[in-house]
């Protein structure tokens, strides 16, 4: 599996946005990206574990379901699963075949960066969970019409919006301040993406940090794995199980 | 349990106490301030319940100082945008209503961490956004004031995250402080976006490198960072061939409290 191109997709460079780049890129996510069964984790060495294990790693319980395990694992693997959505879903984005003329310029670099970074976060979530880590998701994208500019947009937003308080939400069930602030890392990069969909989709309004997402207080959402988890899992083909993830 | 022992667990300030045992007297639960009793400590618990967001939210003086420390910057921000919006000419019509929104949320900023602080709060301090002379223009032309708008953003994201790790003890003031980091990051884009859209520089919502766009550049130190939790985004196979710009616009970079007032007391006339 290599990745061969490079991301250098800015708006002063117009030749690497281009179709050659990206069908460079899809080399990447192979042939099964056409097919439309994207496995885009690889195989992780989640097991079949009749009980949770000491060092909180993910497994696959006995109907297929996937536990997300304890502890700071857990959270981990919690945001494995939604960078792991996220990731891909840009990745069917940008590979779309009217993906050139779909998006403006400018629109087209931002899905580019967001795939990029997505997958950044999701293969630095892969590595540091080892064996640790959930198995490779099947994204299931059937509700997303990606040859339509609304639904695309609209899609990214809720992804990011949520990714936003996903990891809000999961600051404080982290024991290990390392990973804390690998969280803040991620979380403003998320919330800087959202705030860019949504201003492409609402351009010049409020929208970037509207006050459908940030409360009278000047709060964005901070959201408890349950209800992030109960959203996302509409996308993902395995049921996924945050039964055993920190509550507090 | 007495009315001490009840006010301990919430490690109020004396302030505060002295705030609940005057209620307490006044409602007749306790006859004077030194009368600790069970059942004062019960009938009390309504009072101490109504204080419970400046208990949870100033519980020590570490977290005291932090939350100071926000406000300072959140009053920074505040009345910037306040003098911009006020300046007459200087925000084009078409672009404030992104900058309402902003101020909107600096000053719901300030008010939410003068009400945790309560008592503990600092004085409100006095800015010179001309930062003695570099700044001249800053309310009189466009571009100055964009580039100070992405400079304060893009560091105010840092200052909170530098702050997390600090803020793990209490778990709501760590979730606070997230929940106004993120609407942080979500300025710093979007002023990012529209300062390079109005002075047609190339800039992206996010920070790709080090690279300081024209702003001062200790904002940005440190921003191409690709060593996370102990590993290198460079020692991972199947990121060899993702770009070190997409690496390091990945990941957002902490900074210190220090780093922070250096960058920002140039700013400061009056107040720490």
């Amino acid at each position: 599996m290599s990745l061969t191109t490079k991301q250098t997709d800015r708006v002063t460079h117009p030749n690497s946005s281009g179709p050659l780049a990206r069908r460079a890129f899809i080399k990447y996510s192979g042939a099964s990206l056409a097919a439309g069964a994207v496995i885009l984790a690889g195989c992780n060495d989640a097991t079949t574990l009749t009980e949770l294990a000491n060092d909180g790693r993910a497994r696959i319980l006995e109907d297929g379901t996937i536990d997300l395990g304890s502890g700071d694992i857990g959270i981990l693997n919690y945001a494995y699963a939604l960078e792991q959505l996220e990731a891909a879903f840009y990745m069917m984005v940008v590979e779309h075949e009217r993906f050139d003329s779909m998006y403006s310029e400018e629109e087209r670099e931002i899905l580019t960066d967001l795939m990029y970074h997505e997958i950044t976060h999701r293969e630095f979530l892969k590595a540091a969970l080892g064996d640790k880590g959930i198995p490779g998701l099947t994204p299931d994208f059937s509700s997303v019409d990606f040859s339509s500019r609304e639904s695309v947009l609209g899609t990214a937003k809720v992804f990011e919006d949520l990714g936003v308080g996903a990891y809000n939400g999961a600051g404080k069930l982290l024991a290990d301040v390392n990973y804390l602030l690998v969280g803040g890392k991620i979380v403003s990069d998320e919330a800087r993406h959202a705030a860019a969909i949504r201003d492409v989709i609402n351009p010049m309004s409020t929208d970037f940090s509207g006050d459908d997402v940030v409360d009278e207080n000047g709060f964005d959402k901070a959201l408890m794995p349950a209800e992030v988890l109960a959203a996302a899992q509409p996308f993902i083909k395995e049921k996924i199980s945050g039964a055993n993830l920190p509550t507090r | 349990m007495n009315l001490n022992q009840l006010l301990n667990i919430f490690d109020l300030s004396q302030t505060d106490q002295d705030e609940i045992k005057s209620v307490a007297m006044r409602r007749g639960f306790i006859k004077k301030a030194s009368d600790f009793s069970l059942k004062a400590a019960l009938a009390t618990l309504p009072v101490a319940l109504t204080f419970m967001p400046k208990i949870a939210k100033a519980q020590s003086s570490s977290i005291v100082s932090v939350l100071n420390y926000a406000l300072l910057l959140e009053y920074l921000e505040r009345d910037f945008y306040k003098k911009a919006l006020d300046s007459s000419g200087l925000i084009p019509s078409g672009d404030r209503a992104v900058f309402t929104q902003i101020h909107k949320h600096e000053a719901a900023h300030v008010e939410f961490l003068k009400s945790a602080l309560g008592s503990a709060q600092g004085d409100q301090p006095v800015f010179d956004f001309t930062a003695g002379g570099m700044f001249s223009n800053a309310f009189s032309d466009y571009a100055t004031f964009l580039t100070l708008a992405q400079a304060f953003e893009d560091t105010g994201v840092r200052a909170y995250k530098g702050q997390a790790g600090n803020l793990q003890s209490a778990d709501d003031v760590l979730t606070a402080a997230l929940q106004i980091h993120s609407v942080e990051a979500r300025h710093a884009s979007m002023v990012r976006r529209l300062r390079g859209k109005r002075t047609n520089m190339n800039i992206k919502g996010w920070i790709t490198n080090a690279e300081s766009d024209g702003a001062p550049e200790a904002c940005y130190a440190g921003e191409d960072n690709v060593m996370h939790a102990g590993a290198s985004l460079n020692d991972i196979p199947s990121l060899s061939d993702v770009s070190m710009e997409a690496k390091t616009e990945a990941f957002d970079e902490p900074l210190a409290r220090n780093e922070v007032l250096a960058i920002v007391k140039p700013f400061i006339v009056k107040g720490t």
